[in-house]
């Protein structure tokens, strides 16, 4: 891909240690790229390493977190920094808001104050000049200035979760990642705070990592999508082609499980289409299978998916796939 | 309606009152109440799948759980089959009315005599949200799944009993049955669970199952198996299914029926197809307008509004969605609209839309 | 039945098989089983009776005798054996500590279990005498309960009137525990669940609550009966314990009495002493790590299982 990528992730590869346990496999060779004003999503179901990736590449993880791997930003490669070195491109250049962040608030301080603190333990401000800035955040979430002194009980969801969204740019980062930045908000908020991201983006242009589990936040979101599965990239590609032409039989499944609204079912012909579906469970990380990870729960499998994992092959114009029966 | 619907509910209002202080009871203030349920009135033929649709506390769970009579409804009607089964109605007759609906905390005193109550729920169950929470941590799925057959005193014959649990658990897509007998909750994944408890509920072979949010906590992979699971035992057994759901996409593969829910009030229902293709109050519009949907070829034009669900404690006046509705009129303030037929069994309540 | 036995057995040996790994619980198990032991097979560890007097050639008793001079603890004022005095004293003690350990488990438990499922005015009525009784200090409240029941002749043994005074007294914490955790199981959906299904009270505090807090039962009862120990060594060192049958309590309230401190005769009151700190930190240990290990949130790592994930719109509709 193109090389003036911001953010390059190059073989990434995370274990947990757990104890009696062995290791638990969480990201096996995983590599993107996220350009200035993209928006790349991150997707998959619970325990495919969505977060974990995110965490790997701000370097959050928990102490029995072994990663390998490179990670560039702007060409620095982040795991050869130290500790401290790290932590000036933490929040000033790659922030994040985490998930369940809107509960991440503390009950106890002014929402501004909360801000503010992000800004200044930075110190890359007066006070006096964060004030300001506290206001101008909360003006571009669409939080009018005066509810900064507000505490964040007197919030709703949505606005908790634009309060994070408010912190996370204190710093001007060129990378914003946003771990399932709408789960538990309802259709509308969700849709709010996705036009937020847009926006900010476009007067900003950061780019955003999306990470989620709905593919539908994905189409209405995202420039290019990584499909995850198993702490694997299963497929990688422009989000026209991932939805429109998929080539993994994990994307196409996932996508065929999904109920379209714009189909609905009729009584009156009760020609009730049944929705795809795939069988099983994930696996879980301890017991990793040893070929292809959706090999038990592949509709089109064969004998040598079961022994060797595929690699990412080019199966089109930047659209990359892991798939045996792909040429 | 062709025969006799299985339910039919008229009017119900579920009102909680807030704790009041001592001061308000002194000074003899009415209770604030919260208006979860507001006067919603539907109907369930046998074998039907109504959706009811809506955004977090507009009411559809209380519907629910009143349903199942684990709360109590405040007012109104609720026909199953024929026979009157809310509390309200009995307590009424037998003098048991509070003189005000204070003491909600101590339902379970104030429930029905436990006998009709019962009888409901031979043939209601209720499937829950979150199948990590809604199956007992230390019960076999065995002894969850014959739960219901004890509690009812139904086929005290060991083998008998072992045999319906096995049907049920098959039915239910768990095969071999044995193989979960005598498994504990935590050893199988989410979809499973979901499975274990729909098998519980179908062990009665209920003839109405009611479906809080019965996919939204799983992977999308998963979601699925479990609605065409549901949907084959709505086929294959005529169970009529109230489906309690944020998520129209699902409405669009499940529901015959569709009534979307604002504030404690039905404010569009109709079949599903109809309601989707041609929806009339503004509020199903941007609902639909916001979903997202999996093809980025077709991004929209959201109708997006803006602020929240205000707070079901302080309605507004006149139509409850004036505050936030992008096409409201100055009458919209005065008057609470009442329902327009538009179609069909199409109906909805908004004072722009013109009667067919 | 059967199977249930065979769940039984797995869930047991699933246990046994953490527990045995966990050094501080293995440690109080073992200090525990050992005390318990002991008051066992008390008479097979002595010769003697704890009333029989020891004596020299001459016929004297061997009073204050070291342990150089008779036996491993040597002899108190009266020349009674020590060592055997201590064997048997652990059968008052333990049989004190858990019988009260639980009737005041049994009560708590119970109470704590109606008000936290039924509520109304029984819990409020319950937490306020529980309100009282930690506002009231235990020791002379007691103090004044054994003094004056033995007064009234009830034709009770001492021993039982200890015991029912230390159980009916010491049951508040553990019915606050039960009933805090009954609050919030019963907010749980499998309750809802069961009783949509149709189920009664009585079923559902046996189905759904109870097997929820057992283990907190199990462990709280442990960590009560090591203060069910100490409170009774504290009465009987007082004096309220039984003469005809000394605990270890009583064997300190004679060793004070009849000044083997300042005779310098440590065998006579260090040993008692020395079994209560056993006793009671064995029971601390154990319980400690019961309730850890029984406590299911505690349990296991998140990546073990399947990671739960939370979708879209957690609240009520």
């Amino acid at each position: 891909m193109a090389e003036s990528a911001l953010l390059r992730v190059c073989n990434l590869n995370t274990e947990f240690i757990i104890p009696d346990k062995g290791p638990a496999r969480a990201l096996e060779d995983v590599s993107f790229e996220v350009h200035p004003g993209e928006t790349l999503g991150l997707v998959g179901e619970s325990g495919c390493g969505k977060t974990t990736a995110l965490m790997s590449i701000l370097r959050l993880l928990p102490s029995n977190a072994r990663i390998s791997g490179q990670v560039f930003f702007k060409d620095v490669d982040l795991f050869g920094l130290s500790e401290k070195q790290m932590r000036a491109y933490r929040w000033r250049e790659l922030a994040i808001v985490f998930q369940g962040a809107m509960n991440a608030l503390n009950p106890v301080m002014r929402v501004g104050e909360q801000i503010r603190e992000a800004i200044t333990l930075h110190g890359l401000m007066s006070s006096s000049e964060a004030e300001m800035r506290v206001g101008e955040l909360l003006e571009l979430v669409g939080i009018p200035k005066e509810r900064g002194a507000q505490y964040p009980f007197q919030y709703s969801g949505g606005m908790r979760q634009r309060a994070m969204i408010a912190m996370a740019l204190a710093c001007s980062p060129s990378v914003l990642f946003a771990d399932e930045p709408t789960t538990a908000l309802d259709v509308m908020v969700q849709a709010q705070v996705l036009e937020l991201l847009n926006d900010i983006q476009q007067r900003l242009g950061l780019a955003i990592v999306l990470v989620t589990h709905d593919l539908g936040v994905v189409a209405e979101m995202c420039d290019t999508v990584v499909v995850m599965y198993g702490g694997k990239v299963a497929e990688y590609g422009p989000v026209d082609v991932i939805f429109n032409d998929p080539q993994h039989p994990y994307t196409q499944k996932l996508l065929e499980s999904f109920p379209d609204l714009n189909e609905p079912t009729d009584p009156s012909t009760d020609s009730r289409q049944v929705l795809a579906s795939i069988p099983g469970a994930p696996p879980r990380l301890t017991e990793i299978p040893p070929g292809c990870r959706f090999e038990p729960r592949c509709h089109v499998r064969i004998e040598k998916c079961k022994t060797e994992s595929p690699p990412l092959m080019d199966v089109g114009e930047n659209h990359l796939a892991a798939c045996h029966l792909l040429k | 309606m062709p025969d006799s619907p299985l339910l039919i509910v008229e009017n119900l209002v579920k009102h909680f009152p807030l704790n009041s202080s001592l001061l308000d009871l002194l000074l003899r203030r009415e209770p604030d109440v919260v208006r979860a349920v507001d006067g919603v009135s539907f109907s369930l033929a046998r074998g039907e799948v109504l959706a009811i649709v809506g955004e977090s506390g507009c009411g559809k769970t209380t519907i629910a759980r009143t349903l199942i009579g684990l709360e109590e409804e405040t007012d109104g009607t609720i026909l199953f089959g024929g026979q009157r089964i809310g509390t309200h109605e009995r307590r009424l007759r037998a003098g048991l009315i509070p003189l005000e609906a204070g003491a909600v905390g101590t339902r379970e005193q104030q429930t029905l005599p436990r006998m009709s109550l019962k009888h409901l729920r031979q043939h209601a169950q209720m499937i829950f949200q979150d199948p990590y929470e809604s199956l007992n941590p230390r019960a076999t799925i065995f002894e969850i799944v014959a739960e219901p057959l004890v509690v009812h005193g139904l086929l005290r014959k060991r083998e008998e009993r072992i045999a319906r649990v096995k049907s049920a658990l098959e039915d239910a897509g768990l095969r071999p049955a044995e193989d979960y007998f005598l498994r504990y909750p935590h050893e199988l994944s989410g979809g499973q669970r979901q499975r274990v408890v729909i098998a519980g509920a179908m062990v009665l072979e209920p003839e109405l199952l009611i479906a809080d949010e019965p996919v939204s906590m799983l992977d999308v992979s998963i979601r699925a198996e479990i609605l065409n699971l549901l949907k084959e035992l709505q086929k294959k057994r005529g169970v009529g299914i109230v489906f309690i759901t944020h998520d129209l996409g699902t409405v669009a593969y499940f529901a015959d029926r569709l009534a979307v829910m604002y504030l404690g009030r039905i404010v569009e229902s109709g079949p599903t197809a109809e309601v989707l293709r041609n929806p009339q109050h503004p509020y199903t519009k941007a609902l639909l307008s916001v979903v997202p949907v999996p093809n980025p070829r077709l991004r929209r034009e959201r109708i997006i509004l803006q602020g929240e669900t205000p707070n079901p404690l302080n309605l507004p006046g006149g139509c409850r969605f004036h505050p936030r509705c992008p096409v409201a009129v100055a009458a919209c303030k005065q008057s609470d609209p009442a329902y327009i037929r538009v179609a069909e069994g199409h109906e909805t309540a908004c004072l722009l839309v013109q009667p067919a | 039945m059967n199977e249930s036995w065979l769940l039984f057995k797995r869930s047991l040996s699933d246990f046994w098989r953490i527990f045995r790994r966990n050094r501080m619980g293995m440690t109080g198990a073992v200090l525990v089983l050992a005390a318990v032991m002991v008051a066992v097979i008390a008479p097979a560890l002595s010769p003697y009776t704890p009333a029989t007097v020891i004596r020299d050639e001459a016929g004297r008793g061997l009073t204050f005798a070291p342990p150089s001079v008779h036996g491993p603890l040597g002899t108190d004022d009266a020349g009674r054996d020590v060592w055997t005095q201590l064997v048997y004293g652990a059968r008052i003690s333990l049989t004190v500590g858990f019988m009260a350990g639980f009737i005041a488990m049994f009560v708590g438990s119970l109470l704590g279990i109606l008000a936290g499922y039924f509520g109304g005015w029984l819990d409020n009525l319950l937490m306020r005498v529980t309100d009282v009784l930690l506002v009231i200090p235990d020791l002379p409240l007691m103090l004044v309960l054994v003094a004056t029941l033995r007064q009234m002749e009830l034709k009770v043994s001492p021993l039982t009137v200890l015991i029912l005074v230390i159980g009916l007294l010491y049951w508040t914490s553990t019915a606050r525990l039960v009933r805090s955790q009954v609050l919030s199981i019963k907010e749980r959906q499998f309750v809802a669940r069961a009783r949509a299904i149709g189920a009664g009270h009585f079923h559902i505090i046996r189905k759904h609550i109870l097997p929820q807090i057992m283990p907190l039962i199990v462990a709280n009862t442990v960590l009560i009966l090591s203060t069910a120990i100490l409170i009774e060594s504290g009465l009987a060192f007082l004096g309220l314990g039984d003469p005809t049958q000394p605990s270890w309590g009583t064997m300190l309230n004679f060793a004070f009495d009849r000044n083997a401190i300042s005779n310098g005769a440590w065998w006579f009151y260090l040993p008692p002493g020395l079994a209560i700190v056993w006793v009671s930190l064995g029971c601390v240990l154990l319980g400690n790590v019961l309730e850890e290990m029984l406590n299911p949130r505690l349990m296991g790592h998140h990546l073990e299982g399947e990671a739960r994930v939370v979708k879209t719109e957690a609240g009520r509709g």
